[in-house]
């Protein structure tokens, strides 16, 4: 275990960064270190965390507003918010199960590595809801971007650079998000389907449809086949109406059952933190996002690797757990790459995570911009190196 | 006015030569170098500022335009991206030795997929142009900024356009899959695809809304989603600013969002009446139009609880639609603001601050005093719900000095947009109007790491220079040496 270092404030996080600049010296990036297991291992001698950086700074539920110090646990901003019956929009899975670690996730971790649940189909990812934030770059100099409004373009958007940059740009220290009121009650439909084809498409019509679905996911069920689950999240009178029309539309595709609040709210949970996907210890999870018509054949490559998984965000996000092997990491790789998508090895052995290409590589000229880019924020390159790509 | 650089004497000397260079690329009628077909291209929204072009080339495909950045590379000519030339904050603003890069001939439609919710347009398609390819099907493109009949898409995604329903739908950033990139070296390259949130550095939100700094873009992948089962809306009138603030806070307290929420205060009201005799309460100091959508049973359910809430404030009138004439009639004014104000003056500067919304009706009385300290009178119209405030400032373009005048209260109400914790522009951008006021949002240090990433995509700063940051601090001198 590497040397630690927890400064007090942002302030101390700039020093600390500024020390390493000068003198070199690798800093792996983290909050409560819940996602040290994503993408690939840092190789740096110290580990700046920002766990002491905690706290809201600012909540304003009539302006859709909230700040909040890079270190704030999640649940803590989960409880403020829904005290005022808000909620966070994207939904952050909790990866705790994934990664068998105790310690709530924190905000920071969150954008940067912008994950986002089933709510992101509808109403966006996490970076989508990043208003503003104040980061210490490569050189140790505290800068901001965005601010705390909810509609600003001024100069370039450095905040939805930095999110999902997993810290290899510059150490967030505070974040200003949107947030939306959480809908009175909610409900899910679920079509019994025989195949992932036929249940992408009870998820396609569902998001094609005017009700305002706000999560579409197919998840294997006790009887061999699929169950398509549609959410609504709205005014009681809303959801009532919405999956009564909601449900006439699905008919055609198999019999629906309506769940009720209680049951949609543990059921989505689920989804959000990727239980259905059953993982064993020492299997690899994959995440691949797709057109949704082409998450059934990503299902299909787990499956050919005596794996398996389950399709969110209408089919297009697939999560897939299989043999931790180099092999299978490129049968996976290369069928998302074959149906235009993105695919991220999210949990893997350390020996594979460090053997294989994590995220897709980019494009030549792409990766020379990337590389001028993260020279332009952080030139002496201590910040997470090696987090992303190797030797970056 | 806000200074250009002096054109560089050896690229203007080189005039013919890159005409040449330009017609071999873009073949038949594409380049354009006689003056006065050039004019048209002078100018945009912003239309104080004129500055005819050195050349004006209109590709057809994104090879040209690979070719025609390539060429402008190597011989170190500067290049300035145009769609339909609707910026209001000069984004499209020639300089005397820039080479005008208009994507206005690139309009196909490439694909569209509604079993997986996308279309594939070019950049020179309009922004209704989207809607208007699937509305047969019951889908849209969320994203409606007031210029949407004309503005193109490849314009929107530079600026990173909103509109009056972003409250609810977000803006153009929060509605894109992809987008075919041109580097300012030639080289094309495909970011993102028909999927959400590609792994890797976010380059698809860092592009959006660049204003041509960092590259163009040919190609555009873009969300479409399922329209509403309807939408009505109401109106609501309040006797003073504060209280209709407080209504709107109330509003979205209660946990709705309404999918418009608009803000105009008494000039605006006056203004917009006498245009359109929309039946706007002329004895209101504010009034609101909210939109709701669903079926007209969830209109019904959510104009009574915003009417409920409303009642709270003491109201001067309230107005709810009973059909979508009716919803249309409210909106009439509303949509009509800009030209019901150009009718009373003869010329007006609209501004683009966002505020916290709590900050509504301190920022509107400073600048109700502002505009009486310079003699000119405003008419403010805010998208309430996100805080985008856009005050328009009468002036009269023929006289420098009530122009002189225009410019130095819009720069004031920025800069009280900024010290109340909000941003120089929600949707319109820096362009070349807001350019000199940057250093009263960001400190120099923050304005060097941006600039740095520009140079990161842009090492000679050819790329639409003199938007965007202050002409002092740039590493590449802009001007005539």
């Amino acid at each position: 275990m590497s040397a630690t270092l927890a400064p007090a404030d942002e302030a101390a996080v700039a020093a600390a960064v500024a020390a390493a600049h000068a003198a070199r010296e690798p800093l792996a990036i983290e909050g409560n270190g819940t996602k040290r297991g994503l993408l690939r291992p840092v190789q740096a001698a110290r580990t700046l965390s920002l766990r002491n950086l905690s706290g809201i700074t600012l909540y304003s539920p009539a302006e859709l507003v909230l700040s909040a110090r890079a270190g704030t646990p999640i649940p803590e901003i989960e409880a403020a918010l829904a005290e005022k019956g808000q909620q966070l929009i994207a939904e952050p899975p909790d990866t705790r199960a994934i990664f068998g670690t105790d310690a709530p996730a924190t905000l920071g971790g969150i954008v940067a590595t912008n994950l986002s649940g089933p709510r992101r189909i509808t109403w966006g990812s996490m970076r989508d809801h990043v208003l503003g934030i104040r980061f210490v770059n490569g050189q140790g100099e505290v800068l901001r971007s965005g601010g705390r409004v909810l509609k600003n373009v001024t100069g370039l958007d450095l905040c939805k650079l930095l999110s999902g940059a997993h810290g290899t740009l510059g150490v967030l220290t505070e974040i200003t998000l949107k947030v939306l009121p959480a809908g009175e009650t909610s409900a899910t439909l679920r079509v019994h389907v025989p195949d992932a084809a036929a249940g992408v498409r009870v998820l396609s019509a569902g998001l094609g449809s005017p009700f305002g679905v706000s999560g579409a996911a197919l998840v294997p069920d006790a009887a061999g086949g699929f169950a398509a689950c549609l959410r609504l999240e709205d005014f009681a009178p809303s959801v009532t109406y919405r999956s009564a029309r909601l449900a006439e539309d699905l008919a055609p595709h198999g019999d629906v059952a309506v769940l009720d609040a209680d049951a949609t709210r543990a059921l989505w949970r689920e989804i959000r933190d990727a239980a259905p996907l059953a993982a064993q210890p020492g299997e690899a999870i994959w995440r691949v996002s797709v057109r949704p018509s082409a998450g059934p054949a990503m299902l299909a490559a787990a499956d050919a690797l005596g794996g398996r998984g389950f399709l969110d965000w209408g089919g297009g996000l697939a999560w897939l757990a299989g043999p931790a092997s180099e092999a299978a990491h490129g049968a996976i790789a290369a069928a998302a790459a074959a149906a235009g998508g993105t695919c991220t090895l999210f949990r893997a052995p350390e020996a594979l995570r460090l053997s294989v290409a994590v995220l897709p590589d980019e494009p030549a000229p792409l990766a020379a911009i990337g590389r001028r880019v993260k020279a332009a924020l952080d030139p002496a390159g201590i910040l997470n190196p090696g987090r992303m790509r190797a030797g970056a | 006015m806000i200074a250009l650089p002096a054109p560089k004497p050896e690229i203007l000397a080189r005039r013919e030569e890159i005409l040449e260079a330009l017609r071999r690329i873009v073949p038949g009628d594409g380049v354009i170098g006689d003056a006065t077909r050039l004019k048209p291209y002078e100018t945009d929204g912003l239309a104080a500022y004129r500055q005819v072009p050195l050349a004006v080339v209109l590709p057809r495909t994104t090879e040209e335009v690979a070719a025609v950045l390539r060429w402008c590379n190597a011989n170190g000519v500067r290049v300035v991206p145009r769609g339909a030339g609707t910026s209001l904050s000069g984004g499209a603003l020639p300089l005397a030795d820039a080479v005008v890069i208009g994507l206005m001939r690139m309009n196909r439609i490439l694909e569209i997929d509604l079993e997986d919710r996308f279309a594939v347009v070019e950049a020179g398609v309009t922004n209704i142009g989207i809607t208007k390819a699937v509305e047969g099907d019951g889908f849209f493109y969320a994203p409606d900024p007031s210029s949407q009949l004309a503005c193109m898409i490849g314009g929107n995604v530079m600026m990173n356009s909103g509109g009056a329903h972003c409250l609810k739908y977000g803006v153009t950033a929060n509605n894109l899959l992809g987008v075919k990139f041109v580097t300012i070296e030639g080289e094309v390259i495909d970011i993102g695809g028909a999927h959400l949130d590609a792994a890797g550095f976010d380059w698809l939100g860092l592009i959006t809304g660049s204003e041509g700094q960092l590259g163009l873009v040919t190609e555009v992948t873009v969300r479409i989603l399922r329209g509403p089962e309807g939408a009505r809306a109401m109106l609501a009138a309040f006797k003073g600013t504060e209280i209709a603030g407080a209504a709107v806070d109330a509003i979205i307290g209660s946990g709705i969002i309404p999918v418009a929420l608009e803000f105009m205060d008494k000039p605006c009201i006056h203004a917009c009446e006498a245009f359109a005799h929309a039946g706007y309460p002329l004895d209101a100091e504010a009034m609101l139009i909210i939109e709701v959508e669903g079926s007209v049973a969830e209109q019904d359910d959510l104009l009574n609880r915003i009417k409920a809430i409303c009642e709270r404030f003491d109201p001067i009138s309230l107005k709810v639609a009973e059909s979508a004439e009716q919803s249309l009639a409210i909106w009439k004014g509303r949509k009509g603001a800009f030209g019901a104000v150009g009718r009373i003056s003869p010329d007006y500067l609209c501004m683009d601050g966002t505020i916290p919304t709590s900050e509504l009706p301190f920022v509107l009385k400073r600048i109700g005093e502002m505009s009486t300290q310079y003699g000119l009178g405003v008419a403010n119209v805010f998208h309430a719900g996100d805080g985008n405030l856009h005050p328009l400032i009468m002036f009269d373009a023929n006289d420098p000095e009530s122009f002189r005048k225009a410019e130095a209260f819009g720069a004031d109400i920025l800069r009280l947009c900024v010290e109340v914790g909000g941003c120089l522009t929600g949707e319109h951008g820096v362009g070349v109007e807001k350019r000199d006021l940057m250093t009263v949002q960001f400190t120099a240090r923050e304005l060097d790491q941006q600039r740095a990433i520009k140079t990161a995509f842009d090492p000679q700063w050819l790329l639409n220079p003199s938007k965007v940051f202050p002409l002092e601090g740039a590493p590449v001198p802009l001007a005539a040496e």
